[in-house]
């Protein structure tokens, strides 16, 4: 007994010094990593947050059943999406058809995983399987397999049963992408179920509500009101729609459920409403109100009940909430004279001036409320150069990126709810009726660009989840 | 504020003697009659004056406050000279001097007559009651008022035309407003809506905004130049209603407005 307290008392010192040494080290070692991280991009989306690139390679799926001809159908729509949705997230260099092995495997004892990983193919990855179609099913077995990794590759191995359409093979294509997308990007879950809100004109104030699948498929209305419909907005659990819609009042909220397949009350009484934000719970909602001829942000319940007026400017709309936190909403404001982009907290307090200048509009904050997308026209004007452009913001510093160049008017971003894509409208020669739907990548230095839709669809909102 | 009525007359004839013999004076020069002006002639007024008559009374009565609501009340006062009996209608002989409180259920006129050897001098003062009065609904916007031709209306009142990104009123503009105000004041049977137009450019979302805004700055032009706000009506189009599509300056121009039309 003795012995040990004096064996202990004998090392305690060296033994608190060993301590303190390596607490200084890993104090050093964090802050030299922080050092590094400030040195990089401002701007941190999903898409340059530490996940390099996986060389992936996908093999058209095996039909099961060659002489079906209904299988030739599903099978195209099937490889052609999920080829589309992995090439299109974001976090993957995909092996282009060219460089493939020949053959497609439909089983784990089928696929030669060498013939993946060497020149020319490359690939740390390889997405393959079969469908068939069963008793008026749409069975397809889908695998994942590590080519780097003989000895146990198996990742992922997935089994869809569905009703047999075209659409099914569509919808199974989309949840396998995304279990690929979830199982190697940073355990983010994928969009490919996601869907895109938006304007469809119509004609000269006639817009409807209609919606489409994340990649611009399956476009189809939501409202007919014959009327002028504008901002759509869906709820974060996606059952209701808010939108505002032009009647015998002027501009006004109006709510549409989804679950029920009809319009819900939404009181507005005579006053103008426009521009509804949700918070993140779903319980709140926040939209410009013009009681006393100017528009200003209020806050209500999601019935549109026990509304707060949280500004007193001039003019103040467009809010979006910061989806991360719900504690913070961005808007526009005219109250220095152009539109501007400002933040503020949710009660109305700490009102913060984000934009130097120009015209700003529509905001959106991403996913994980760092940053905040945005329209802005820098150089605002009768006869100024440049256009107006989709810019994104890191928050806590106000430095900004240019996500698109000469490309014609944008507007309306709306972020993705993995945080790499954003949606935006573009009309490249500025005529309001030639506006289109496009998505780029959160990456300024590779936005992969593409449409959704052809001309005549403005302002998209993308749901929660 | 106290409103303030009284008489106080310089002539020597007291005022009912006063009145008779101008009224007959009239008649006589009216009638043409030679026959008839000679009767009119009294003789007390071509005889000479025996001795100085005593002076004249005078009066005067206020009440303060001039307005008040129903069951609340009001100071009346009076302050007369040179007379020997008041009356005031409605509350009978008074002090020659005084001061009462009424509480009238209804607008009263109080009229005082003070009474003295140099004659009778009146003075009154009107107390109004306000009553309050039920709402009534708007009238049936169904209903066949008559607006008047669209013709008519568009000759009057013009649209007000903005400067870019603003919705103050340029001068051109506040001078159409009042011109517009004017046949609106004197056309009270006209309801009407304020449409409020931007230009293409821009954000739809704050476009809404700017629209209201110029509706808004139109409707208190028209407001402050007489025109009651519950006739009129405002909406915001936004950029979502093009007057016309060119991007040049002139069609911009053409649809940064304030849009006046009936509200049938």
């Amino acid at each position: 007994m003795d012995r040990t307290t004096r064996t202990f008392r004998r090392h305690s010192v060296p033994f608190r010094s060993i301590v303190v040494l390596l607490f200084l080290a890993l104090a050093a070692s964090l802050a030299l990593l922080a050092t590094q991280a400030m040195g990089q991009d401002n701007v941190l989306t999903g898409t340059s947050n530490g996940v390099t690139s996986i060389r992936i390679a996908v093999a058209d799926f095996k039909p099961l059943v060659a002489a079906d001809p209904q299988i030739t159908t599903f099978k195209q729509t099937f490889d052609t999406t999920l080829y589309a949705d992995l090439a299109s997230a974001g976090i993957f260099d995909i092996v282009s058809k060219s460089l493939m092995p020949p053959g497609n495997p439909g089983t784990p004892s089928e696929v030669q995983l060498q013939s993946y990983s060497n020149a020319p193919a490359g690939a740390a990855m390889v997405a393959f399987g079969s469908l068939g179609v069963t008793a008026g099913k749409l069975v397809v077995n889908g695998f994942l397999f590590d080519a780097k990794n003989l000895q146990y590759p198996q990742v992922l191995a997935k089994v869809y049963s569905e009703e047999a359409s075209a659409d099914s093979a569509r919808q199974v294509a989309h949840r396998f992408a995304d279990e690929i997308i979830y199982r190697l990007g940073g355990g983010i879950p994928g969009i490919a179920e996601t869907k895109i809100y938006y304007v469809k004109i119509l004609g000269p104030f006639t817009k409807e509500i209609w919606a489409m699948d994340y990649d611009g498929a399956n476009q189809h209305a939501i409202t007919h009101l014959g009327t002028d419909s504008i901002s759509p907005r869906i709820s974060p659990d996606n059952t209701r729609l808010a939108f505002a819609s032009f009647g015998k009042y002027g501009v006004q909220l109006k709510m549409y459920s989804l679950i029920l397949d009809r319009y819900v009350n939404f009181p507005t009484g005579s006053v103008s409403s426009q521009t509804p934000a949700w918070d993140p719970s779903g319980n709140k909602l926040a939209y410009a109100a013009a009681p006393n001829g100017s528009f200003n942000i209020r806050i209500s319940d999601s019935n549109g009940n026990l509304a707060s007026q949280i500004t007193n400017f001039r003019d103040a709309s467009s809010p979006a909430y910061n989806p991360k936190t719900g504690a913070q909403i961005a808007f526009i404001s005219g109250r220095t004279g152009l539109p501007q982009l400002y933040i503020m907290n949710s009660d109305g307090s700490s009102v913060q001036l984000m934009t130097d200048g120009g015209y700003a509009s529509s905001p959106s904050w991403s996913p994980n409320g760092q940053t905040i997308a945005f329209a802005w026209d820098r150089k605002y004007g009768p006869g100024a150069p440049g256009g107006q452009d989709i810019y994104i913001m890191d928050v806590a510093t106000k430095k900004w990126t240019q996500m698109t160049h000469d490309g014609g008017r944008c507007d309306f971003p709306t972020w993705s709810p993995d945080g790499r894509h954003i949606a935006y409208a573009n009309s490249a020669d500025g005529r309001a009726d030639h506006t289109r739907i496009w998505t780029l990548l959160a990456a300024p230095d590779n936005p992969q660009k593409r449409p959704l839709t052809d001309p005549s669809a403005d302002m998209p909102n993308w749901s929660w989840k | 504020m106290t409103y303030m009525h009284s008489f106080q007359p310089k002539s020597f004839l007291s005022g009912p003697i006063r009145s008779a013999l101008l009224l007959a004076v009239a008649l006589a020069t009216v009638s043409g009659c030679h026959k008839n002006v000679a009767s009119t002639q009294t003789p007390d007024a071509l005889a000479p004056t025996p001795a100085p008559l005593p002076p004249m009374p005078t009066a005067t009565l206020t009440a303060d406050p001039a307005a008040i609501d129903v069951g609340q009340s009001v100071v009346l006062n009076w302050r007369t000279t040179d007379a020997t009996t008041a009356t005031i209608d409605n509350i009978g002989p008074v002090n020659p001097n005084g001061t009462q409180t009424v509480s009238p259920a209804t607008s009263t006129n109080f009229h005082l007559t003070a009474k003295g050897d140099g004659g009778s001098v009146e003075a009154s003062v009107r107390v109004t009651v306000r009553i309050p009065v039920a709402p009534v609904a708007p009238p049936d916007t169904t209903a066949t008022a008559d607006m008047g031709s669209e013709t008519a209306f568009h000759e009057s009142v013009a649209d007000i035309f903005y400067d870019y990104d603003s919705s103050d009123l340029r001068p051109d503009a506040q001078a159409s407003a009042v011109k517009s105000a004017s046949y609106l004041v004197a056309h009270p049977e006209i309801r009407l809506v304020i449409g409020g137009y931007c230009d293409d450019r821009g954000s739809a979302e704050y476009n809404l905004a700017l629209g209201e805004n110029r509706a808004n700055s139109a409707k208190t032009a028209l407001v402050n130049a007489g025109v009651a706000p519950a006739r009129i009506r405002v909406v915001s189009y936004g950029k979502e209603k093009q007057f016309c599509t060119d991007e040049t300056e002139a069609c911009w121009q053409q649809n940064r407005r304030a849009q006046f039309s009936l509200d049938r």
